[in-house]
């Protein structure tokens, strides 16, 4: 009985063990070392011809200078902090905006349902790279929000280049993430539970409160995890969308691994990333344990 | 609209055991002319897309009243419910709760109250939680919540279960919570949709019982949707058999089963045989009905009988025929010899099912009275089935 099951989990732990385990043991290791004007960029290196020696000089070769450099620099701790509140900000934006949306599409007709979902998953057809792209020439001093103020007689304004920017471009991109798992949460829910409600004494907007709010509250920790997990790491907005002034660590780590060819201080950065976001992911996995769970 | 508790129209008897019996067969407000009903429907219709769930319906429920709505799914009387409860509105006609037009009253300004077929109780909520919902909603204060709470717990026996999710629960656990969970506002009307559709036979007819008493006891109106006849019968006060959207008879269950109005109830509660017959003569007070399934013809009472000539159908209700392996004395009426094609035996009763020279088969039933019986009745025996000239209903449509 057990059998085949335990074959079963192989593959998992396969993809895991080779797209996740791995690589994050290389960039540990990374961190752990110190720089190096050769290719790769790094040192020590393990030299196997050398046997057991080769390793265990290798071992000592490990520091946490990198670490200490990574406190040292006030520069790096203001890029987390910012990252974090940029993320925090678009998750909290993404969910004002996908709530009315995944409520209005879940009280659709099943036919116009479909329509709508499909629309909300459009977007994924093309490259997340033009769709950030676009997003310059909508924001741009001549682009296209400015041309559309200027039809309506207002003052133009400067977005491309700015925080707001970056905002924008994280909720825009990240508001499927949002839409889907409580358009999920809220298709789920028995309709009658809101007839009780009402039979029960309760105006719609109380309804809503007391019976809709508590039972999407599932969809809700999923979707904003989902953003803001990713979010938090963004890369290509903040570079495309973002001025000097819009620090976030995933440029960070770019600038260091590409721009200053500092892989070990780049890993240890990255390294730090990961430990940052290891609680909401392990929130996440544990919400979504107890979902399964209560779906049975 | 206030939710003062309605005097209770039912005497409630005095003692652990409420002698249901004995308080209904005084109990027939809807004879009496002055008596004002609490629920009106006067001539509500509802149409969904081109077709019509309720047609034209006019009922009075008066109060205290065990009201049962009866017939097969989609004949409209979950609708019929739904409009009282707010969550449909008539297309034509109006609805009136003691005296007050209830068009435009959204459901939770109703003083009704529902308890739904899915039961509906709030998953995120524990028991005691959706007992509350309703009590919570009027703004009553905290210790008057939990005090109306405990009662409701004690009266369906949940206490224990306070605590306790809906998913934590049995399924009669999570009717009775339905149930509390429906009452604990003092409605003036209790609506239950398919109140125990859901549940086991065995718990089904103890829940039956639980549910007359808790009436008289709370002395609300009750109005019940069900397709189950044996449940309507045993429960309700008076019965609205529903077809199409229409109403085809309202009456006590025991009119409706003795004195059907049409085939369509004679057929639907409990079983029955049925004759098309000429009206031979009207010899008072018999009627002499002519039929090629007998020859001699049936003699029946002549009450509500239509003149000669007009074709009527004769309905015997199979408890109400004798079966017998010899031939019954001479003189006796309504007679059919035949011979037993088929026998269903149940225990308490056994159906014969016995096969008439033409090949018409008529239906027996016979209580199983004596444990042994000398000669019994077997398969391929030729039998003589008699019915008294009373025991037959004359229906003309």
């Amino acid at each position: 009985m057990n059998r085949p099951r335990s074959r079963a989990v192989i593959l998992p732990a396969l993809w895991l063990g080779v797209l996740f385990a791995f690589p994050f043991l290389l960039v540990l290791k990374l961190s752990l070392s110190d720089t190096a004007l050769a290719i790769p960029p790094y040192a020590p290196q393990i030299v196997w011809t050398d046997g057991l020696d080769g390793l265990k000089r290798f071992v000592a070769g490990l520091d946490f200078e990198m670490y200490a450099r990574l406190t040292s620099d006030r520069l790096y701790f203001d890029a987390y902090v910012s990252s974090l509140k940029f993320a925090a900000t678009g998750t909290i934006l993404a969910l004002l905006v996908g709530y009315p949306m995944a409520y209005g599409m879940a009280r659709c007709r099943p036919g116009v349902r479909d329509i709508l979902l499909m629309l909300v998953i459009l977007p994924f057809w093309t490259s997340f790279l033009i769709r950030v792209y676009a997003w310059v020439g909508i924001l741009k001093p001549a682009g296209l929000l400015n041309a559309f103020l200027g039809l309506l007689g207002l003052d133009p304004v400067t977005l491309l280049y700015t925080p707001t920017a970056v905002q924008i471009g994280l909720v825009y991109s990240y508001l499927p993430f949002m839409v889907l798992p409580l358009y999920a949460a809220l298709e789920r829910m028995d309709h009658t539970l809101l007839e009780a409600a009402a039979d029960l004494g309760s105006p719609p907007w109380k309804s809503f409160w007391q019976i809709t709010w508590p039972l999407s509250i599932p969809g809700v920790v999923a979707g904003c995890l989902l953003c803001f997990i990713p979010m938090v790491g963004e890369f290509v907005i903040p570079d495309l969308l973002g001025g000097p002034g819009s620090l976030m660590i995933g440029r960070s780590i770019w600038m260091e691994f590409f721009a200053n060819r500092d892989w070990p201080f780049a890993s240890a950065v990255a390294i730090i990333l990961l430990i940052t976001l290891v609680v909401p992911i392990v929130l996440y996995q544990r919400q979504q344990a107890r979902a399964l769970e209560a779906g049975r | 609209m206030s939710r003062a508790p309605a005097k209770p129209a039912k005497p409630k008897p005095d003692g652990k055991r409420l002698n249901i019996g004995a308080v209904r067969s005084s109990f027939a407000p809807w004879n009496d002319p002055n008596a004002v009903p609490l629920v009106r429907f006067e001539g509500v219709t509802k149409r969904f897309g081109t077709q019509t769930a309720v047609d034209d319906v006019s009922l009075d429920i008066y109060p205290g009243e065990f009201f049962a709505l009866l017939g097969p799914s989609g004949c409209g009387k979950t609708t019929l419910m739904r409009m009282l409860a707010g969550f449909e509105t008539p297309d034509a006609g109006r609805i009136t709760l003691d005296g007050k037009d209830l068009a435009g009253v959204p459901p939770h300004q109703r003083p009704v109250n529902m308890m739904f077929q899915s039961y509906a109780l709030f998953p995120h909520l524990t028991v005691e939680q959706n007992i509350a919902f309703g009590l919570k909603q009027e703004g009553l204060p905290r210790g008057e919540i939990a005090a109306r709470v405990a009662e409701m717990l004690d009266l369906v026996k949940l206490t224990p279960f306070a605590k306790r999710k809906p998913d934590q629960l049995s399924g009669g656990q999570k009717q009775r919570v339905a149930l509390a969970r429906a009452v604990a506002r003092k409605p003036k009307m209790l609506l239950l949709d398919e109140p125990l559709g859901a549940l086991d036979k065995k718990l089904r007819e103890e829940t039956q019982f639980e549910l007359m008493d808790l009436q008289v006891e709370l002395g609300v109106t009750f109005l019940i949707v069900t397709h189950d006849q044996e449940e309507a019968m045993v429960m309700a006060d008076r019965i609205a058999v529903m077809r199409e959207g229409k109403t085809v008879q309202v009456a006590r269950p025991e009119e409706i089963y003795e004195t059907p109005a049409s085939r369509y109830v004679a057929e639907f509660l409990g079983d029955v045989n049925l004759f098309e017959t000429l009206v031979d003569a009207i010899e008072h007070p018999m009627a002499h009905l002519r039929t090629p399934e007998a020859q001699a013809g049936f003699y029946v009472l002549d009450d509500d009988c239509p003149a000669p000539g007009a074709t009527v159908w004769l309905a015997v209700r199979p408890e109400k025929m004798t079966i017998s392996l010899d031939p019954p004395p001479a003189g006796t009426r309504n007679v059919l010899a035949g011979e037993i094609w088929d026998i269903g035996y149940t225990g308490d009763w056994t159906n014969y099912i016995v096969e008439l020279p033409g090949g018409r088969l008529v239906r027996v039933a016979r209580a199983n009275s004596r444990r042994f019986v000398e000669r019994p009745i077997g398969w391929d025996d030729k039998v003589w089935v008699s019915f008294d000239p009373d025991a037959g209903v004359v229906l003309t449509s």
